[in-house]
């Protein structure tokens, strides 16, 4: 498609005034990810430029901002229409993300500009927690790199089902196929395990516009689409989860005088309808929609992500926070529950920390138990008891009171959360409910289900060894020299006190081995004291089934 | 199942984000400027609490250089839709003569908009404050949160924004901390006018093409609105076919030459238009970067 072809006709931003537009697929929200430097920004400044969505006196500011900031010499520095902020125009790295929003006869989009900086990770995970589609840039002189995985694997843990892998810069590998071809096996390899729907390799050049907007006259290899084909056509149908029966958080409790008391909230889920029959969580009352009042007047039925306000047949207790379903929805409130987090404070996050959660409309104090980090070279889940900035891992929270909630693959809304530290009032993690977590722990700290696999002993062996050396073999070594030292110094000292061989002997065992194996004993009984504490919490659910 | 339009997905959002403030904060304010941004604003601050009223004042603040029609507008709107409506003025930059004219823009802006700003959200301690800014308008604008806290000093620090996944705000704030709420931060300029067209919002009529009296100063068109504003040598006020995108303090606000009378004039011109909606504003070029440390400083 010619860049002309791609002239912004911003009819498709209202359907409603335009018809001709009402057919074009819905909306596309999308990022850019990947390492720093990798042209993000690059490429999002090339995406409106050959939109033709920059305005006159943009390009005019565009040329003045580029001579002095710019990292092109003479030439545009297209990254400068994203970088709006002094700081980013300065180092040339982007430091929060940044909206745009854009149309093609074809589609709309709304895209995030991510950061690649490991420190702004935050700022990533907030662009990709909203998305249907990322792209990932490589740079095709370096390849796949740590921050590519990270981005890929929270992209995949947020719920994005479809990526586009851009490797860019393909003008200074001289467009050369076997580099993307390469690059491309290295990422499917690595993504393998992160359930993408659909991974898209596309080569550009998103400085030069080759493989953006037209074919590339330097890359006749490349047979499939160019980047805004791809975006314009491909189908995200389904990639949002949201529960298919009603569910609506109460917001704000609407009482303007003695005989109108309105629930004010935005749908999560299903629809609703006067007379449905309803529950409220947690505790489980239950009710009849009466009125669906909205200032254009009354509503025959309401919608997800619509904002509205119900009242009830019946004068029940509902205040912010509760949600209101259908009255055979299987929603539950609980009291504690399986998480994946991203840990996004300097302080690291340790077992036993109290935070704020926000969820739906509810908020509570929640207590967290790591139960384990992930590695994010092997995507693999080690046992752990605190987390690093920008870390990964799985914990159980036990909040102090029942909050309604599920998983985050069936139902975004309301499986969704943050934590809040309590004293700064920062939001220092983004977490996703996920029942199944627990089991992944359950299986690494080796008590779990299964298995009838030989690698059971293996696995406990190697269990036992994270557990005394958490720093690899180098501690390994450590280890069993200060135990042998230990040792001799104790059979030495009790040699020479009773002169008895057998009792030096024993001390000296007992001195090697005993004492590691009774600390293992100690911590496996302490965890399985406190999973149990858990587990209780987790069935200490209030309002539970309906 | 019905279908949410893209305007109505953007009302929702909107309607959600003012609820949330008002549940959460002490006590909030909205900004009202005036704007097309802010009649869409009120509009959906009246939704979002029907069948109540608005739960919260709104404030202007007036540099004493608005628009005469403005001022009128802003009064009649809010005396139809009984709005308990705050207008403060920096009465210090009155006395100290404080003007676009004399002191530049830069001076003019800060001490009568910022500062005044500042102290009126200090003398009635709101907590909240919402404004119809869009991430659209300007790059830094294109990096700030929906819920933007901002210090005791009414400082906005753009590294340290809080993360803002989904739509989960936090709304945690220290005493003497408070919030810039955006409610249409992800409306461009063209969902405004199709929000404005869809839903019969009266807007100030300076937005339509009439033929006004125009002075070419600078290298934009400034309606001479008083005779606050001397001519300088050479320059003749002209009566020229003209409309603003924009609206803010007379002298600092470019007019562009249009003939379009009607909503749906507006909103095709806009379509075909090769400028950005703030080129008009004299202030937004105060050199590179000159939002954000106006944003910095507590400007809206
Ligand atoms: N030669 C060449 N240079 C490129 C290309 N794309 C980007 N660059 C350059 O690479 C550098 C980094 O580009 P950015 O777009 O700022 O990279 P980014 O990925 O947004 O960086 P962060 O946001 O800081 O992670 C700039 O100097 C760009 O001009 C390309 O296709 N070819
Ligand atoms: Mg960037």
């Amino acid at each position: 498609m010619s860049a002309v072809a791609l002239k912004a006709v911003l009819a498709a931003q209202n359907p409603s005034a335009h018809p001709a537009a009402a057919a074009a697929p819905a909306l596309l929200r999308f990022i850019t990810c990947g390492s720093v430097d990798d042209g993000k920004s690059t490429l999002i400044g090339r995406l409106l430029f050959d939109a033709k969505l920059v305005h006159d006196d943009q390009l005019d500011a565009l040329g003045r901002d580029s001579r002095r900031f710019g990292t092109q010499g003479d030439k545009l520095d297209l990254a400068l229409l994203v970088d709006g902020l002094s700081a980013e125009r300065e180092q040339g790295i982007t430091i929060d993300v940044a909206y745009r929003y854009f149309a093609t006869p074809r589609r709309s989009f709304i895209v995030a500009d991510t950061p690649g900086h490991e420190q702004y990770t935050r700022n990533m995970a907030t662009g990709a927690s909203t998305a249907d589609l990322a792209i990932i840039l490589i740079d095709a002189r370096k390849g796949v790199l740590p921050q590519t995985r990270r981005h890929s694997f929270i992209v995949s843990m947020l719920g994005v089902r479809h990526v586009v892998v851009a490797v860019n810069k393909m003008d200074l590998v001289g467009f050369d196929r076997a580099v993307f071809e390469g690059i491309v096996a290295q990422y499917r390899h690595m993504a393998g395990g992160l359930g993408f729907a659909t991974i898209t390799p596309i080569p550009i050049s998103a400085l030069e516009g080759d493989g953006v907007a037209g074919r590339s006259p330097n890359m006749p290899w490349h047979a499939g689409p160019t980047l805004f084909e791809h975006l314009e056509s491909v189908d995200v149908a389904g990639a949002v989860q949201l529960a298919a029966r009603f569910r609506m958080p109460v917001q704000w409790v609407n009482r303007p005088n003695l005989d109108f008391r309105g629930f004010a909230g935005t749908i999560a889920g299903g629809a609703v309808s006067p007379g449905d029959e309803v529950a409220i969580l947690p505790g489980g009352r239950r009710s009849r929609v009466a009125r669906i009042v909205t200032q254009d007047g009354d509503l025959a039925e309401a919608v997800a992500a619509q904002a509205v306000t119900l009242t009830l047949a019946d004068e029940v207790d509902v205040s912010r926070g509760d949600v209101i379903v259908a009255v055979d929805d299987a929603l539950t409130a609980r009291r504690a529950f399986a998480a994946r987090l991203l840990w996004m404070s300097d302080r690291p996050l340790a077992s036993g920390a109290e935070l704020t959660l926000r969820l739906g409309a509810s908020s509570a104090t929640a207590r967290v138990a790591i139960a384990g980090a992930v590695d994010i070279h092997s995507f693999e889940i080690h046992a752990a008891d605190a987390l690093a900035m920008n870390e990964v891992g799985i914990a159980t929270i036990a909040l102090d009171r029942a909050v309604a909630l599920t998983d985050y693959a069936e139902d975004r809304e309301l499986g969704a959360f943050i934590l809040v530290d309590r004293v700064s009032g920062d939001t220092v993690a983004l977490g996703l409910v996920d029942a199944g977590a627990v089991r992944l722990v359950r299986s690494v700290s080796g008590d779990g289900v299964p298995s009838a696999s030989p690698g059971r002993s293996r696995h406990w062996v190697k269990v036992a060894l994270d557990r005394l050396a958490p720093g690899g073999w180098p501690q390994i070594v450590e280890e069993a020299s200060w135990r042998a030292l230990a040792s001799l110094a104790v059979a030495a000292l009790v040699q020479l006190t009773f002169a008895d061989w057998r009792i030096t002997a024993a001390a000296a065992l007992a001195e090697a081995l005993l004492r590691p194996i009774l600390r293992l004993a100690h911590q496996a009984a302490w965890r399985s004291f406190e999973r149990q504490r858990i587990a209780r919490g987790h069935y200490d659910a209030e309002g539970s089934g309906i | 199942m019905i279908q949410l339009t893209h305007l109505q997905k953007l009302e929702a959002e909107a309607i959600h984000i003012i609820r949330e403030t008002v549940a959460t904060c002490d006590n909030p304010v909205m900004l009202y400027s005036i704007g097309k941004d802010s009649a869409v604003l009120l509009h959906l601050a009246l939704k979002a609490f029907y069948p109540g009223r608005l739960p919260f004042p709104v404030l202007h603040v007036d540099t004493t250089w608005k628009f005469r029609e403005m001022i009128a507008f802003r009064d009649q709107r809010a005396q139809e839709l009984g709005l308990d409506l705050i207008v403060h003025v920096n009465q210090d930059g009155v006395r100290a003569g404080v003007n676009p004219f004399d002191s530049g823009s830069r001076a003019h802006t800060d001490v009568m908009k910022t500062q005044a700003l500042r102290q009126a959200l200090d003398a009635h301690k709101f907590d909240a404050a919402f404004g119809g800014a869009r991430r659209d308008e300007e790059k830094s604008r294109a990096k700030e949160r929906v819920f933007s806290l901002r210090s005791a000093e009414h400082r906005w620090d753009p590294k340290a924004q809080r993360p803002e996944p989904w739509r989960l705000y936090n709304t945690r704030k220290r005493p003497g901390e408070s919030f810039r709420v955006f409610p249409l931060s992800n409306w461009t300029e063209l969902d405004v006018w199709d929000y404005v067209a869809r839903e019969n919002i009266p807007v100030v009529p300076l937005y339509f093409a009439a033929p006004r009296p125009v002075v070419e100063r600078d290298g934009a068109l400034i309606m001479r609105d008083d005779d606050r504003m001397a001519l300088r040598e050479g320059e003749v006020v002209q009566t020229r076919m003209v409309r603003f995108r924009t609206l803010g303090c007379y002298p600092l606000t470019g007019a562009v030459e249009s003939t379009a009378a009607t909503l749906p004039e507006i909103i095709a011109e806009m379509r075909g238009s090769r400028s950005s909606e703030r080129q008009g504003r004299i202030i937004d070029h105060d050199g590179a970067g000159s939002m954000e440390q106006k944003k910095q400083e507590g400007y809206f």
